[in-house]
């Protein structure tokens, strides 16, 4: 849950009192909440940590970090 | 060498394995903060790429690993009550209390659900006024942003039935205990780079002068923790001792600033105790005054709870780089990640599961 995964943004709204936004990780998509990152835009790749945008990187840095993740996610497949 | 062909750029790691190489000249002890990078390590073997003489040992930087076992036991504690909806990251379920783990209370028919943003929990709150609906707000600076936000919204929803079991930890502090420890063996750290995305360094400089250990923000790829290293083996060897960004593509030295005003807004700094370490002053946030009606301790009563590690397991000593998981007596034996006794075997981020995995079964002397 610590390592924040990185995604890239495909919609943004407000839900409620929250900027929220959906997110695309590799095909699946996610809710998040845009509150940390008020500067990003649809199309931006952004960290994700728990739900939320900490910080917005690039797409290179983004399909990088997404390998690491996936390895370490077998393995937790792989235990449980 | 087998798996460097894996790297997105094999020439890169070469050169800087070759770089650091022709730096080191003496012995050096040098810390990863985060299970994130141990992993990242033992996974493309760059452990045993180093020269002999740098010594990788592996920080208490995983949050499922350091919660203590009073709070799992007091969250089993929680779960097992009717009318009770227990949510949680998906990691603790399967974290070892006394006697038994969150999945057992589950499999015992109660109701205890793995959300992936705690803003769920708050829905599922909404959605079920007639259930007391508790969160397991644990982790370090990464994940304290979304927690806090989401007591907030609680408050601003008035939503009652809603509470939050907290166990914060922050890094800095647990850097400074073991370097003050007497028996540290730890030279220079690597600190955790997401960590430090919500963070930023500032805390850094005043701890590396003090104990003249350099701190090197760091990512988690192959060529960050070489980066990392290189500039933390070059900061040894010259004598130096500062805070430096390895990591500047994602941190910045004041992180994410509105971030850390909302941590602010809804925790104070507390003493925490960490699992298998013990208690280091003001090392984590608990809920601050104005938040305390979303205490879970409070509401259920389980502060009395109190709990007595397996005393086979050292995970404190691996947690503090004093020891590695397989001079543990239970590694790989009674301890494995199926019938974990310790929770640095649980968690993927846990030094004894990388070990495990990555069949880091030497024993070091
Ligand atoms: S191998 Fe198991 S018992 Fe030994 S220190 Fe690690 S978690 Fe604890």
């Amino acid at each position: 849950m610590c390592l924040a995964i990185p995604g890239k943004l495909t919609e943004i709204y407000q839900k409620e009192t929250l900027r929220m936004a959906k997110i695309d990780f590799g095909g699946i998509v996610k809710e998040i909440c845009l509150e940390y990152t008020p500067e990003a835009k649809i199309g931006d790749y952004a960290l994700i940590h728990v739900g939320f945008a900490i910080s917005l990187m690039d797409e290179e840095e983004a399909q990088e970090t997404l390998k690491l993740i996936k390895e370490i996610s077998e393995f937790e497949d792989e235990i449980s | 060498m087998k798996y460097l062909d894996e790297y997105r750029n094999p020439e890169k790691v070469k050169s800087l394995l070759r770089e650091i190489e022709s730096v080191t000249t003496q012995n050096w002890v040098i810390m990863e903060v985060c299970g994130g990078q141990t992993h990242a390590f033992l996974h493309h073997g760059l452990d045993a790429m180093l020269p002999s003489q740098i010594e990788l040992v592996h920080g208490p930087g995983c949050p499922v690993c350091v919660t203590p076992l009073e709070q799992i036991d007091r969250a089993i504690a929680i779960a097992s009550q009717p009318d009770v909806i227990f949510t949680s990251y998906g990691d603790m379920l399967r974290v070892p209390g006394s006697s038994k783990n969150l999945f057992a209370v589950r499999a015992g028919g109660r109701d205890v659900r793995v959300v992936y943003s705690p803003l769920e929990a708050v829905q599922i709150a909404e959605a079920n006024p007639d259930k007391q609906v508790v969160f397991f707000a644990i982790g370090f600076e990464t994940t304290a942003p979304a927690n806090a936000m989401a007591i907030l919204q609680a408050k601003n929803k008035n939503i009652k039935n809603f509470s939050v079991l907290v166990s914060h930890v922050r890094v800095p502090p647990a850097m400074e205990a073991i370097l003050s420890s007497k028996s540290n063996r730890v030279q220079a750290f690597l600190a955790a780079g997401h960590v430090c995305a919500v963070m930023g360094f500032h805390e850094y400089p005043p701890i590396a002068e003090k104990y003249h250990a350099p701190i090197v923000v760091t990512g988690f790829e192959p060529i960050d923790l070489l980066n990392g290293l290189n500039s933390a083996v070059k900061q040894l060897e010259s004598g130096n001792a500062v805070a430096e960004n390895q990591y500047q593509r994602a941190v910045k030295f004041g992180g994410n600033e509105s971030a850390q005003r909302t941590i602010r807004s809804v925790f104070e700094s507390v003493d925490r105790k960490w699992r298998g370490i013990g208690v280091i002053p003001q090392s984590g946030w608990g809920l601050s005054p104005e938040f305390q009606m979303f205490d879970a301790e409070k509401r259920f009563d389980v502060q009395n709870i109190f709990a007595q590690e397996s005393l086979l397991c050292i995970a404190g000593e691996i947690l503090q780089g004093l020891k590695k998981p397989p001079q543990c007596s239970a590694f790989g034996k009674k301890c494995t990640p199926q019938f974990p006794l310790g929770a640095p075997m649980v968690s993927a981020e846990g030094a004894c599961a990388a070990y495990y995995k990555y069949h880091r079964d030497v024993v070091y002397e």
